[in-house]
C-alpha cells in the first residue's frame, strides 16, 4: 500500500527544483514546514483543468503561501488521508491532492 | 407547502464558514422555529425563520449552507452563492447580510467577507463564539476590525443566546439607514485573486486581532486519541456498535408500541366499520399504511440522534478520515460512511443522511448503494428461511451453521454496495475523482437543547417528506392486493384474484428459471410495501392464519426445494422489495430517474444473483 507514495521519498522523483522543498503528500507525521507554493500543475494523473480547480479548492481551505503546516495525523491505510495542522486549524486531506502544496521543511 | 408569506419588512440571510455555529445563530434569532422546504429544483435544504425586530420590523431569516468561498463546487453552495447574489430563480434577494464567524478561526471567513463585500451587498459580522475565543485569550480590536472591514461587527454566543439583541440592534440600524445595494463586483475569484484577498485578510488580522494565550490543546489531545491507527479504530467501532445497540434495542420498544397501537386500531376499525371495501381501505389500507410510515420513525430519531451528536461535537468529520480510504477504494468519499452504516438499520435514514456529503456524484452514488447494506427488514425473511433450511448444527467445530449463513448474506449485502458504487462511478462519473479536502472542526461540547431541536426536525421533515409519498405507496400496493374480491365460495386464498395474484401469475414464468413458483410470485407484489411484510404474505397464500409462527416455516421446508429456497434468499440480498425507499430516493434526488435506475439494476442483480444461486445448487 504504500508503494507509491514511498516512491515519491527518493530525491529524484521529486519534481520541487530547489533543494530542501518537498511535497506535502511526502511529508511524514511529525513534519514541520512552511507553504513555499501551491501548484497542482503536472502532478501525477491530474488534468490541467482539475489542476486549476484543486489549486483554487487549496486556496481557498487555507494552504497559501506562507502559512505553517504539521502532519498530525496519517491514516492507517497505506498512511492516507493525512491531518495537517494549518496556521490555526486542521485540514484533513488525501496525498493526492497534497501533491499540489510544496513546502519547506523547518529544523526539529 | 408554498403557503403564501406574508410580506417581510427585512430579509436576512445568515453566510459563514462550515462549523461556525450558523445553525446555533439562527436558533437564537428564530426561537428554532423553521420552515423546512427544499429550495425549487434542488434537494438542498431551505431554512427560513421568523421574528420582530426590536424597531418592530418583521423579519425574515435564511440559513444559507456553509461555504469558504461564494466560487461554488456543490449544490448547496450554489445556493449560497445564487442568493447572496439575487440571481437564485424564486428566491428574492436578501435585504441584509449576515456574515457569521467563527471568533476563534478567523482567517478563513475574513477571506469569504472580502469576496461578500465585492457583491455589494450591506452586510454585518457577527462574531460568534466570542466566549471561547475570550477563553483562549484571542483578543480582537472589534472597532478596527469593523473599520476595516467597512461593516459593523457585533459578539455573539449564539448558544448562550447572548449578544443577540446587539446584533439585532446592529441590524435595525443598518435597515434604518436604508443601506444601498452596490452593483454587484463579483466575479469567480482566480487563483491570483484567492492569493490577494488571503493578503488582506492577513494584513487585516494583523492589525486586529491578537493570538491565543492559551489556544485550545483539547482538541489536538483528543485527536491524538480519536484519529490514532489502534486506539482511533477501536473507537470508531465502538461507537458504531453502540448505535447499532440502540437502533436495534432502543426502537424496538417504541416501535412494537406504535405498531401494536395500529393493530389496535386496525381491529377497532373491523369491529366497527361493515366488512366491505370500505373497511379493508381503513383497516388494511390507511392504518397499516399509516403504522409503516410511523414506525420507522423510532429508529430514525435514534439514528438522527446518534449523527447530530456526532456532528455537533465534531467527531463525523473524524470518522470520514479514519474510513476514507476504505470508502475511497469504492470510489466513496469518506462521508459516505455514515450514511451506509445506517442503512443496516433501514436505507430511508441513510438515503436521508446522505446530505452530509456536498459533492452531487458522491451523494447520488451513496444513495444509489444504501438499499444493498442488510437493512432490518431484510432480519424476518432471511430468518424465516434459514430457520426451514438450514440445519442448526456446527461447522469446524464451533461455528453455527445458520449464523454463519446470516453473517455471508450481511457480507454478500455490504461487499456488493462498494462493488456498484465502484461500477456507478465508472459508468456514470468517469474519470472525475472529487477532492477530499476536510476541515477537521475543534472539538465543542454539543448542546443539548440544539442536538433535541435537531432530532425533532429530522422527524418532522421525515414525516412530511416521506410521509405522504410513502403512506400513498401503501395504499396503491392495498389496492393490488385486495381488488378484485374474492368471489363467495371460490376456492384459494383471497389474494390469489386479486390484481396482485394475476400479476404474480403473469410474472411466474419469468421467475421460473430462478425457481419461484406462483406462490412466491404472488407474494412479491405485496411484498413491495416493505421486505418484512414478504413473510406475512407467504403466509397469506399458503392460507396459514396468524399466531402460529413456526407453521410457515415447516409449510415452507415442506414445499420449496432447498435450491428454491437459497434463489429466495440471494433474490431478497438485492431486490428493491421496499416501495417507500424507491419514493424517498425519489424525494432526496428529486427526480424519477434515480428511483428508476436503481430500481432496474436492484432487480437485474437479484435476478442473476437467484438465477446462479439455484441453477448452481440444482446441480447438487
Amino acid at each position: 500500500m504504500n508503494v507509491q507514495w514511498r516512491q515519491l521519498d527518493q530525491p529524484q522523483e521529486i519534481a520541487a527544483p530547489a533543494a530542501g522543498l518537498i511535497r506535502l503528500s511526502d511529508a511524514r507525521r511529525g513534519d514541520r514546514g512552511v507553504v513555499i507554493a501551491v501548484s497542482p500543475a503536472g502532478i501525477n494523473g491530474v488534468g490541467s483543468a482539475e489542476s486549476e480547480e484543486l489549486e483554487r479548492r487549496l486556496l481557498e481551505i487555507g494552504f497559501v503561501e506562507g502559512a505553517k503546516v504539521e502532519i498530525l495525523h496519517e491514516g492507517f491505510i497505506g498512511r492516507d488521508p493525512i491531518a495537517v495542522r494549518l496556521d490555526d486549524m486542521r485540514v484533513a486531506l488525501r496525498r493526492r491532492e497534497a501533491q499540489g502544496v510544496l513546502i519547506t521543511l523547518s529544523a526539529e | 407547502m408554498n403557503a403564501p408569506v406574508p410580506v417581510r419588512d427585512l430579509r436576512l440571510a445568515l453566510v459563514g464558514n462550515p462549523n461556525s455555529g450558523k445553525t446555533a445563530l439562527f436558533n437564537a434569532l428564530t426561537g428554532g422555529r423553521a420552515k423546512v422546504a427544499n429550495y425549487a429544483g434542488v434537494t438542498v435544504e431551505r431554512k427560513e425563520g421568523f421574528l420582530t425586530s426590536p424597531a418592530g420590523r418583521k423579519v425574515s431569516v435564511l440559513d444559507l449552507p456553509g461555504t469558504y468561498s461564494l466560487r461554488a463546487r456543490s449544490p448547496d453552495e450554489e445556493v449560497t452563492r445564487d442568493v447572496v447574489l439575487g440571481q437564485r430563480a424564486g428566491e428574492s434577494p436578501p435585504d441584509l447580510l449576515v456574515c457569521v464567524a467563527d471568533a476563534t478561526n478567523l482567517r478563513l471567513v475574513l477571506r469569504l467577507i472580502l469576496e461578500l463585500k465585492q457583491t455589494g451587498q450591506p452586510a454585518v459580522l457577527a462574531l460568534n463564539m466570542i466566549d471561547i475565543a475570550q477563553r483562549q485569550g484571542i483578543d480582537i480590536d472589534i472597532p478596527a476590525l469593523s473599520r476595516e472591514l467597512g461593516m459593523p461587527v457585533v459578539t455573539t454566543v449564539a448558544t448562550r443566546k447572548r449578544g443577540i439583541e446587539d446584533l439585532l440592534a446592529a441590524i435595525d440600524t443598518l435597515a434604518d439607514a436604508k443601506a444601498e445595494h452596490g452593483v454587484s463586483a463579483w466575479h469567480a475569484p482566480s487563483a491570483k485573486e484567492i492569493r490577494d484577498s488571503h493578503r488582506e485578510a492577513e494584513r487585516i488580522i494583523k492589525i486586529a486581532v491578537l493570538p491565543p494565550k492559551r489556544p485550545d490543546t483539547w482538541t489536538g489531545k483528543i485527536d491524538d486519541v480519536l484519529l490514532h491507527p489502534v486506539s482511533g479504530i477501536l473507537i470508531l467501532l465502538a461507537i458504531l456498535f453502540l448505535m447499532f445497540q440502540a437502533v436495534f434495542s432502543w426502537a424496538t420498544p417504541a416501535m412494537d408500541m406504535i405498531s401494536g397501537a395500529f393493530e389496535w386500531l386496525s381491529a377497532q376499525v373491523v369491529h366497527y366499520v361493515p366488512d366491505g371495501m370500505l373497511q379493508s381501505l381503513l383497516a388494511n389500507g390507511v392504518i397499516s399504511g399509516v403504522g409503516s410510515v410511523l414506525v420507522f420513525l423510532p429508529q430514525i430519531m435514534i439514528l438522527f440522534f446518534f449523527i447530530i451528536l456526532l456532528e455537533d461535537f465534531g467527531y463525523m468529520a473524524r470518522a470520514a478520515f479514519l474510513m476514507d480510504r476504505i470508502m475511497g477504494g469504492a470510489g466513496l468519499h469518506g462521508r459516505a460512511f455514515i450514511p451506509l452504516l445506517s442503512s443496516f438499520a433501514c436505507a430511508i435514514p441513510g438515503i436521508m443522511s446522505a446530505r452530509v456529503i456536498d459533492q452531487k456524484r458522491d451523494r447520488l452514488t451513496t444513495i444509489m448503494v444504501a438499499p444493498l447494506m442488510t437493512c432490518s427488514a431484510r432480519i424476518p425473511v432471511y430468518t424465516l428461511i434459514i430457520s426451514a433450511f438450514i440445519p442448526r448444527r456446527q461447522v469446524w467445530g464451533f461455528i453455527n451453521l445458520q449464523g454463519l449463513v446470516m453473517l455471508g448474506l450481511y457480507v454478500a449485502g455490504a461487499v456488493s454496495a462498494l462493488a456498484v458504487a465502484f461500477v456507478f462511478r465508472k459508468i456514470f462519473w468517469r474519470g472525475a475523482a472529487e477532492p477530499f479536502i476536510m476541515e477537521l472542526p475543534a472539538y465543542k461540547m454539543p448542546d443539548a437543547k440544539n442536538v433535541a431541536r435537531n432530532v425533532l426536525l429530522r422527524a418532522q421533515i421525515f414525516l412530511n417528506r416521506a410521509g405522504t409519498i410513502i403512506l400513498s405507496m401503501m395504499v396503491l400496493i392495498w389496492f393490488l392486493s385486495t381488488v378484485p374480491f374474492k368471489p363467495a365460495g371460490a376456492p384459494g386464498p383471497a389474494i390469489d384474484y386479486s390484481f396482485a395474484g394475476m400479476i404474480g401469475h403473469w410474472l411466474q414464468p419469468l421467475l421460473a428459471p430462478i425457481g419461484f413458483n406462483w406462490q412466491m410470485a404472488v407474494a412479491l407484489v405485496p411484498g413491495m410495501a416493505a421486505r418484512e411484510v414478504a413473510v406475512g404474505a407467504l403466509a397469506t397464500v399458503y392460507a396459514i392464519g396468524d399466531g402460529q409462527p413456526g407453521q410457515l416455516a415447516t409449510t415452507l421446508s415442506n414445499r420449496w426445494s432447498l435450491p428454491t429456497a437459497l434463489s429466495f434468499l440471494a433474490w431478497y440480498i438485492f431486490a428493491p422489495q421496499c416501495a417507500s425507499t424507491l419514493a424517498v430516493v425519489k424525494r432526496e434526488t428529486n427526480a424519477w430517474r434515480w428511483p428508476i435506475i436503481m430500481f432496474v439494476y436492484m432487480i437485474a442483480l437479484a435476478y442473476i444473483a437467484a438465477l446462479i444461486t439455484f441453477q448452481v445448487a440444482s446441480r447438487f
